[in-house]
């Protein structure tokens, strides 16, 4: 007979859902995750391009990000498998002397925290990513320990990891209800069937608010979309992420790099914004993107488009996640509002979660909490989001 | 490997060869000519290797749509079936991935061109051009955009007489000049733009089509669409499947018909569809030995003419028989074949081999649907006509196209008429399946009835949509059940009161070469006038020749009396042999190919290794997406995820129903199935393109850059 009651029941298979079942049942509890989709990662976390970075400007993230960062670059060693890491670090270049401005003043805060990130002139970011346009750069920051992997692969690494730690799938089936009494977290309903838990985790991206809705809570999450893309694969030409924040007309920033297999994946994020559940594609993207990027590094223009996609960002009002236990209702827990960072962000972010349901948090994990609190003031947004 | 000369239907004008170098090696080319088939006409036919494995990459769709024959000119990756060669063009294989040219100067970057039109028709083959006939000719502004340098589709590579009705759709005519009449039609209509050179490559969700225009990229907002596409051609999976030399028909094709290059000294043929049968003769034309076919049920599904046609030909037909195997190291050098059982499972012990350098898959065409799927989820108003809609003869195409043409224009208000019922008949009737073969006892009455007459003999059995004979007859005496043009043709003969007089026009326009004439006139024995299409010079009065019935079954050795080669003919010989009257009604062919050439092999040949493709893109085996059926994954996203099946260039094209097939194979029901996502782009744009920085190197990039009209 199939188990019916949990300790832990996460709503979500994503960036987040993944990592946090898997550290919870590696901390002895037994979960499940439910997800609409048929397997796991289809909703946004397939949709990422892959970066890992720890070059924040916020405390919280950047811990999260150091701590997934680590398990991402170790993970071969450990695991096995074979992700695509590479250490082949962030480079957020400068063309103006807006974005120099920014840039500097960031590196303030991100050396403050220890972070291996210095600024670079013209020659210098030259020699790190030879093929940006030398005409008008003026530099730009270097992260030589920040890196990517194959989004996919690590999705479903962390995925097999999960279920070979005991966690139970349960795919194509969304919660319909969360059931809850005296004030505490019972069970979650589906269209399949009733289970037993004292905690739910949301971890439900983009569609966050829709289960917040479940426990009569709104939750300040609305989803964004990002467009991106992947080319033919060639030989390998450069190595960092390359970031632009100059904003132009259509966009507010790009950025690309190189896979280990030769693709170069590139992601734009549209200004303004294009609220919203509608993942089809436009015409507008390509042309845009394109321009901007050949502009940029002349070489990608006889490179290929292969594919297109839309993913989505779960927004939130300043640009930082979500993540902490609902004062109202005992048991529900909020790992949301990623702003497009889950996948870089969730590894870490699991853990920490993990140590919260079993009321095992540190003083660090304090802070972090304290900082992403769903009960904080929203003010302002974050600089690099 | 050469190039085709004195084929008997194809003639062309080749123009001034001028020379190239692939590997450092110089080629030929003349003008106009793709690198794919220059190097094919050299004897090249491995154009690089995969950078996973290192397997021998070539050739494949010849179409502009796998990406599979990549090769280096100046330096830049392009694809050789797309690119033509150039004089002193340096192409180079490609081995692993390609090195991207280093440019330091940023490229002036330009909007794409917008253009707004009533109907976008993508296709100009014999769906999309019917439909633009209807439309142009009621004044609706159309712009039909299509990949190639030449309008007609697959039109222009079929260079046999087409199947259906004369009046509706030119039967009796060569596929390539219905394509030249379109073509021509189309070109008259002042309100219909033409774009060659021209792949459409995404469909928005604001409406818009993306297409790549030789170097230059645009977006066309259409207030309909219509998706003329055409079909792929499905593949199948078993071990050596991606050697250079498997390839599918239409690659075949436009090599041998197109480019009148010899692709092959020696070809095997899987599927007994009318495309493998009529590749098949289609190689014996251009002079090709074709070792046999095989078709994997006990039947072969396209027409009895075409088959009975190759059978006569020499060509052996297994049925209820499949390939096992391509076998060799850098291209095909033979290919296992065996029985199959109730179940489809070969028998074993009955393995053989057979020496080839080619193998043709023809086992199926499948709808190109991405864009009429993406322009359906957008809900953007869209029609589809043709092979884009059913797979069907081009002649359906051809009726199809023209019924959409005009529903389009009534729906956009340019005309008031309706589709009338009898259009909207001929275009089931034209799509419809054969029939199944019957018995034709018709074959002793003309023994016994017309003695010492001349009279006509119908060789087909089998009820097809097609009546060019009935038109030509001066005298009236060839009749098809006029309710339904798939009846068989009956000879009226006697009844009419009327007699032939061996004109030979039935047996000269008989898509199927299956009408000869029988003269008993003479007294002696009679003289037998059989249909040949290939060249005139091949027999001169005198020679023996083997000939044979329907079927193919040898009835004995005659004396040619005479080769008629006339221009009112359009390029059908006429052969008449002096036979005796015991044969003379039941012989319905002249045997070109020796049986020699299909003799097995000694013994059966094992394949090297096991390497059953299913995505040619990422190599991806038939074994790694089997282990992940069976540990579970029924989302073909999942499979994607872990195998990178379907991550490639073609995005899916191929690998999507093999792994459909596997499930099927692995009895899991494709209701348990989620099918994967299907993104655009379909065909990939250089980035430089899509930026609208026309330099000279975007412009090399381009998938058909300078070739037609489109030149920059």
């Amino acid at each position: 007979m199939p188990r019916s009651v949990y300790d832990v029941i996460v709503l979500g298979a994503g960036s987040v859902g993944v990592p946090a079942g898997w550290a919870m049942a590696e901390s002895g509890l037994s979960v499940l995750v439910l997800d609409p989709f048929a397997s796991s990662g289809q909703g946004s976390n397939k949709a990422a391009i892959g970066g890992i970075r720890a070059t924040h400007s916020d405390p919280a993230k950047i811990r999260l990000g150091l701590r997934s960062l680590e398990i991402a670059r170790t993970w071969k060693d450990t695991y096995g498998d074979d992700i695509e890491w590479t250490t082949g670090g962030y480079s957020f270049v400068a063309y103006s002397p807006r974005e120099e401005t920014i840039l500097k003043d960031l590196l303030v805060i991100q050396k403050r925290y220890g972070l291996d990130i210095e600024w670079y002139g013209r020659d210098g970011l030259l020699e790190i990513v030879p093929p940006l346009r030398p005409d008008g750069l003026m530099g730009g920051t270097f992260s030589p320990g920040d890196g990517h992997c194959s989004p996919l692969l690590f999705g479903h690494a962390l995925y097999e990891r999960a279920k070979g730690a005991g966690v139970d799938f349960h795919f194509g089936e969304a919660a319909a209800g969360i059931e809850v009494r005296d004030g505490r977290v019972r069970g979650v309903t589906t269209s399949k069937g009733r289970y037993g838990t004292r905690v739910v985790v949301n971890a439900a991206g983009p569609w966050a608010a829709d289960v917040g809705r479940l426990v009569g809570l709104v939750h300040p999450v609305r989803p964004d979309s990002h467009e991106g893309g992947i080319t033919e694969p060639v030989a390998p030409f450069f190595g960092p992420m390359v970031v632009d924040i100059a904003p132009a007309p259509g966009s507010a920033n790009y950025y690309f790099y190189q896979l280990a297999t030769g693709q170069v994946v590139f992601c734009i994020t549209p200004s303004p914004s294009l609220w919203g559940f509608d993942r089809r594609e436009t015409s507008a993207f390509l042309p845009m993107v394109a321009g901007r990027m050949v502009r940029l590094m002349p070489t990608l223009a006889n490179l290929r488009v292969r594919r297109t996609w839309r993913g989505l960002y779960p927004m939130t009002p300043d640009g930082s996640p979500i993540v902490g236990w609902a004062r109202e209702i005992d048991g529900y827990l909020m790992a949301i509002g990623l702003c497009g960072q889950g996948f870089m962000l969730g590894p870490g972010l699991g853990e920490l979660l993990a140590r919260a349901v079993q009321g095992e948090t540190t003083p660090e994990d304090e802070e972090i909490l304290e900082l992403l609190s769903p009960y904080r003031v929203f003010k302002g947004q974050e600089a690099l989001k | 490997m050469t190039r085709i000369e004195g084929h008997p239907i194809v003639r062309k004008e080749r123009g001034t060869p001028f020379n190239f170098t692939f590997a450092g090696k110089t080629v030929s080319a003349y003008p106009g000519e793709t690198i794919a088939s220059a190097l094919f006409a050299a004897g090249v036919r491995v154009f690089g290797h995969h950078p996973k494995d290192g397997s021998p990459q070539g050739l494949f769709c010849a179409n502009g749509q796998c990406s599979q024959c990549m090769v280096l000119a100046d330096g830049f990756a392009v694809k050789a079936c797309m690119t033509p060669a150039a004089p002193r063009l340096c192409v180079e294989p490609l081995d692993g991935l390609p090195r991207l040219p280093r440019i330091d100067r940023a490229p002036e970057t330009t909007e794409p061109e917008r253009k707004d039109v009533s109907v976008l028709i993508l296709g100009g083959g014999p769906a999309g051009l019917s439909a633009a006939i209807e439309l142009g000719s009621r004044g609706v502004d159309v712009l039909v955009v299509d990949d190639k340098d030449r309008l007609g589709g697959k039109l222009v590579l079929q260079t046999h007489r087409f199947f259906g009705s004369i009046d509706a759709v030119h039967a009796g005519t060569r596929g390539i000049d219905i394509a030249s009449r379109l073509e021509g039609r189309v070109r008259d209509l002042p309100s219909v733009d033409v774009w060659l050179d021209s792949t459409a490559v995404a469909v928005f969700s604001d409406g818009l089509v993306g297409v790549l225009r030789g170097a230059a990229y645009a977006l066309v907002r259409p207030r309909v669409l219509l998706v003329a596409t055409g079909a792929r051609e499905k593949s199948l999976v078993f071990k050596g499947n991606t050697l250079p030399g498997v390839y599918g028909a239409g690659a075949f094709q436009t090599l041998v018909n197109r480019d009148l290059v010899r692709a092959s000294e020696r070809l095997f043929i899987v599927g007994g569809g009318n495309v493998g049968l009529i590749a098949g003769y289609h190689a014996l034309q251009a002079g090709i030995h074709v070792v046999g076919l095989v078709e994997a049920l006990p039947e072969c599904g396209g027409y009895k003419v075409h088959k009975d046609k190759l059978a006569r030909m020499g060509v052996p037909i297994y049925t209820s028989h499949t390939i096992l195997s391509a076998n060799g190291t850098e291209g095909v050098e033979s290919v296992t074949v065996a029985a199959i059982d109730k179940g489809f499972r070969p028998v074993p012990g009955t393995e053989r081999s057979y020496a080839c350098d080619t193998v043709l898959i023809a086992v199926g065409l499948d709808p190109v649907d991405e864009f009429r799927k993406a322009a359906a989820e957008f809900g953007l108003p869209m029609y589809a006509a043709g092979d884009a809609e059913e797979i069907a003869e081009a002649s359906a195409a051809i009726f199809a196209g023209k019924i959409k043409g005009l529903e389009i224009a009534r729906a956009l208000g340019a005309t008031a008429d309706e589709v009338p019922a009898a259009w909207s008949r001929m275009g089931e009737i034209l799509k419809s399946k054969p029939g199944a073969a019957v018995e034709r006892t018709a074959l002793d009455r003309y023994l016994s009835g017309v003695a010492g007459a001349v009279y006509p003999v119908f060789h087909c059995s089998q009820e097809i949509p097609c009546n060019p004979c009935t038109s030509v007859c001066p005298q009236k005496l060839i009749a098809i059940d006029e309710t339904d043009l798939r009846r068989l043709p009956e000879f009226r003969g006697a009844d009419a009161g009327k007699a032939c007089i061996g004109c030979e026009r039935c047996v000269t326009i008989c898509p199927g070469l299956a009408i000869t004439l029988v003269d008993e006139r003479g007294g002696s024995d009679p003289v037998v006038t059989v249909p040949f299409e290939f060249p005139g010079d091949r027999f001169s009065a005198g020679d023996r020749v083997v000939v044979l019935d329907d079927i193919g079954t040898p009835l004995g050795e005659v004396s040619v009396l005479e080769v008629k080669a006339l221009a009112k003919n359009d390029r059908t010989v006429l052969v008449k042999v002096r036979a005796p009257r015991a044969i003379a009604a039941r012989i319905a062919g002249i045997r070109v190919q020796e049986p020699w050439i299909s003799e097995p092999l000694p013994e059966a040949v094992e394949p090297l290794g096991d390497d059953a493709i299913v995505c040619r893109c990422e190599r991806v085996t038939a074994g790694e997406i089997r282990a992940r059926i069976r540990e579970g994954y029924r989302d073909m996203n999942e499979i994607k995820i872990v195998t990178r099946a379907g991550m490639g260039a073609c995005g899916g094209k191929t690998c999507t129903a093999l792994i459909q097939r596997l499930f099927r194979e692995e009895a899991v029901p494709l209701t348990d199935v989620t099918e994967n996502v299907r993104r655009p782009l379909f065909v990939e744009v250089p980035l430089g393109v899509l930026a609208g920085a026309l330099d000279e190197a975007a412009s090399r990039r381009a998938s058909a850059p300078a070739r037609g009209k489109g030149a920059k």
